[in-house]
């Protein structure tokens, strides 16, 4: 049986806004397993980010989790004073965004930056500042002593990136979450920062939470992929279950949807027809039903559950329940 | 087709040392030239794409084009007119020719404005008093296909595909010619990517814009868009008709590019993967000879000393190889 590094269970996420409760996130389970990599997709809204941010106790002041858990190395993080959230974020719990200036500090140099996260390590600064110069090292930063006195803006996008990767994979995280690493860079460097990511996850063991729009990147990188739709989990299984036997409506449209799916070229693209529900007036049934083109009555009264569909590939649908 | 837009040989620099600085530091010539060389045509009516390394100057390149940027040499020619000897009223009536829609679309609204506003903020700017913004936001709204009760809504209550259609009834809002867009899609899901890709493309035939597109998603381009340039250090190694391009690049970095498109399905992917060695150079230190030769896993005798000819295949398809790929 093989542990977890991260278990979500029953979790929920309301935003306060002036037209009332938007529902975020509604009763998300999710199992990261030890050394594994996860990848989160969806439509845009769908509560990607949400999720993260949950996890790492940064949501916006308006949210609030009226019910779940999110068990990380047997604790509640949301039972955790923020004191001793904050020490594990950055150290056993780690995040990359898609902009990686937004998490380094543009007037320090990359040394300096790199030697500073370490505070908490009681070593000395030469030991600090040659650990830093093995990670810049590792995610292949060529001259890493150099570039030690080098600030971030003079270093390009993917480089910039890489120097966000080390910072954060430093401490020997246990979880890794990446929210949309590679969007902002050229697909040269994109393959790159992903075979890194890779090397590096089976190097130091750890799990990665990964999120992104890419299908063809989820497809190379993760293990296990999560489908989300409105708030929910639609659907969750091996990478190859979801790619090669999508199972929801939803997943089978997303994955049509995809340019790089449709090999002669055509102008006009295909999209889902329809919108999300309201996330503030969510009507009972299935959240999917107004844009599923095989409902059924029951679709309208029930809400499906996630039920297991084949061996290591789940689905909440009407459709394949009966 | 008549062109648009025409560019030869431009140049644009940033400065990288205070004059003091450089002067301390005794460099001689303390700027990066981020575009170089850069010649292109855009037909009225047609795709432009602009691919290339993260960091080659895409975004440069266009600020230069909408006069945002001064050239430091080269030339912007406009529907016939030189954007590089313009007055500045002259640029003021230009650049309202040319509109923007930026990859954060949410980002570069502003927040206290309401949607109505954001969209008929550039008649304010333009000074056209004479028009009926509540009706122009109506049909602006009606174009990009939002409803019009819209309008009294704010940035932030916008779904991340709403607020790309607001950013693009802004950007036609002053019926431009030519609509500019760095990264008109990232960060979307394929459907409301589909959307919106679907919409410009039905604005260029309805009202006959031109568009100049800068993306790193390599499956879109190959989808819409007539005529693709690939960017690396600032100049532009390879451009085409873009089906020519995909099906045959020639630039061994544009099948770098090409072939390094993950997609999971093995039947449509572009090319067998090759990888590239070493890291991008700096702009302050230009290679010698071929600018790629660093990297190029096919480079050869004179690649590191002798800058590369510039050869012309069928088609137009222009690149800077001293051995270009895929040669019959
Ligand atoms: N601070 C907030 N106040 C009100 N609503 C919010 C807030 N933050 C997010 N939302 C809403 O919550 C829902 C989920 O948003 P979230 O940002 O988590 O989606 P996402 O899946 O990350 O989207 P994307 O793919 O665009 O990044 C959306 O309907 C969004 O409008
Ligand atoms: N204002 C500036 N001052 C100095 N250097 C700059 C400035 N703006 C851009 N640069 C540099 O010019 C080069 C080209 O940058 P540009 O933003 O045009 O690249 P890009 O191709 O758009 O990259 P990306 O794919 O990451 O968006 C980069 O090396 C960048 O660091
Ligand atoms: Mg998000
Ligand atoms: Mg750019």
């Amino acid at each position: 049986m093989s542990e977890n590094v991260l278990r979500i269970r029953d979790l929920s996420v309301n935003y306060q806004t002036d037209r009332g409760v938007l529902k975020a996130i509604r009763h998300v389970n999710l199992d990261i397993p030890k050394g594994s990599i996860v990848g989160v997709v969806g439509e845009s809204g769908c509560g990607k980010s949400t999720l993260i941010t949950s996890i790492i106790r940064q949501l916006d002041d308006n949210a609030d989790i009226p019910n779940g858990s999110i068990e990380f190395e047997k604790q509640d993080l949301l039972k955790l004073s923020l004191d001793k959230m904050r020490n594990i974020s950055g150290t056993k719990l780690s995040i990359v965004f898609q902009d990686p200036m937004s998490t380094l500090n543009p007037v320090l140099s990359i040394g300096r930056q790199m030697i500073d996260i370490q505070y908490r390590d009681k070593i000395s600064k030469k030991r600090k500042k040659q650990r830093s110069i093995d990670m810049l090292t590792k995610v292949g930063i060529p001259d890493p002593r150099n570039q030690l006195n080098q600030y971030p803006y003079e270093l390009s996008g993917g480089m910039q990136q890489r120097v966000s990767i080390a910072m954060a994979l430093q401490a020997g995280p246990s979880l890794l979450i990446a929210d949309e690493p590679t969007t902002a860079l050229d697909t040269t460097l994109e393959v790159q920062i992903l075979k890194l990511l890779k090397d590096l996850q089976e190097e130091m063991g750890c799990s990665i939470l990964f999120v992104s729009h890419h299908l063809g990147v989820i497809a190379e990188l993760c293990d296990h992929v999560v489908v989300m739709y409105a708030g929910e989990i639609v659907e969750h299984g091996s990478t190859y279950e979801i790619f090669n036997n999508p199972a929801h409506p939803y997943t089978v449209k997303l994955l049509e949807c995809d340019p790089a799916s449709i090999s002669k070229k055509q102008r006009l693209l295909p999209t889902i027809p329809g919108e999300i529900p309201d996330l503030i007036n969510l009507s009972g049934g299935c959240i999917f039903k107004n844009r599923c083109d095989q409902s059924i009555d029951r679709c309208d009264k029930h809400t499906p559950l996630l039920n297991e569909f084949n061996k290591n590939h789940f689905v909440s649908c009407h459709l394949i329940e009966s | 087709m008549s062109k648009l837009l025409s560019i030869k040989n431009l140049r644009v620099r940033f400065r990288t040392k205070s004059p003091l600085q450089a002067m301390l530091q005794k460099i001689d010539d303390p700027y990066i030239d981020a575009v170089r060389q850069v010649s292109l045509d855009i037909k009225q009516g047609e795709t432009f794409t602009l691919v290339g390394e993260s960091g080659s100057g895409k975004s440069t390149l266009a600020l230069a084009v909408a006069g945002l940027l001064n050239a430091a040499e080269g030339q912007i020619k406009f529907m016939n007119e030189d954007v590089t000897s313009m007055t500045s009223s002259q640029i003021m009536a230009y650049r309202k020719k040319i509109s923007f829609i930026w990859q954060n679309s949410i980002g570069s609204l502003s927040p206290r404005m309401s949607v109505g506003s954001l969209i008929t903020e550039g008649y304010k700017i333009h000074n056209l008093k004479d028009r009926d913004l509540k009706m122009e936001a109506d049909r602006l709204l009606k174009l990009v296909g939002l409803p019009t009760n819209i309008k009294e809504r704010y940035a932030h209550e916008l779904s991340g595909g709403q607020a790309r259609r607001v950013g693009v009834a802004r950007a036609i809002a002053l019926d431009p010619k030519l609509i500019i867009a760095d990264e008109p899609t990232a960060g979307l899901d394929v459907s409301v990517q589909g959307e919106i890709l679907n919409l410009l493309n039905k604005l260029k035939d309805d009202l006959g814009v031109s568009l100049f597109v800068i993306t790193h998603n390599l499956n879109i381009v190959r989808h819409i868009s007539d005529r693709t340039a690939v960017m690396y250090l600032g100049r532009f190694v390879e451009q085409g008709q873009t089906d020519d391009i995909f099906a045959k690049p020639r630039h061994p970095y544009t099948l770098a590019l090409l072939s390094a498109n993950l997609t999971p399905y093995p039947e449509a992917s572009l090319k067998n993967r090759i990888e590239l060695k070493g890291e991008v150079p700096s702009l302050m230190n230009r290679p010698n000879g071929c600018e790629f030769h660093t990297r190029c896993p096919f480079s050869s005798k004179h690649c590191d000393n002798e800058f590369p000819p510039i050869h012309t295949f069928d088609r137009e398809q222009i690149l800077t190889c001293h051995y270009p790929l895929n040669k019959n």
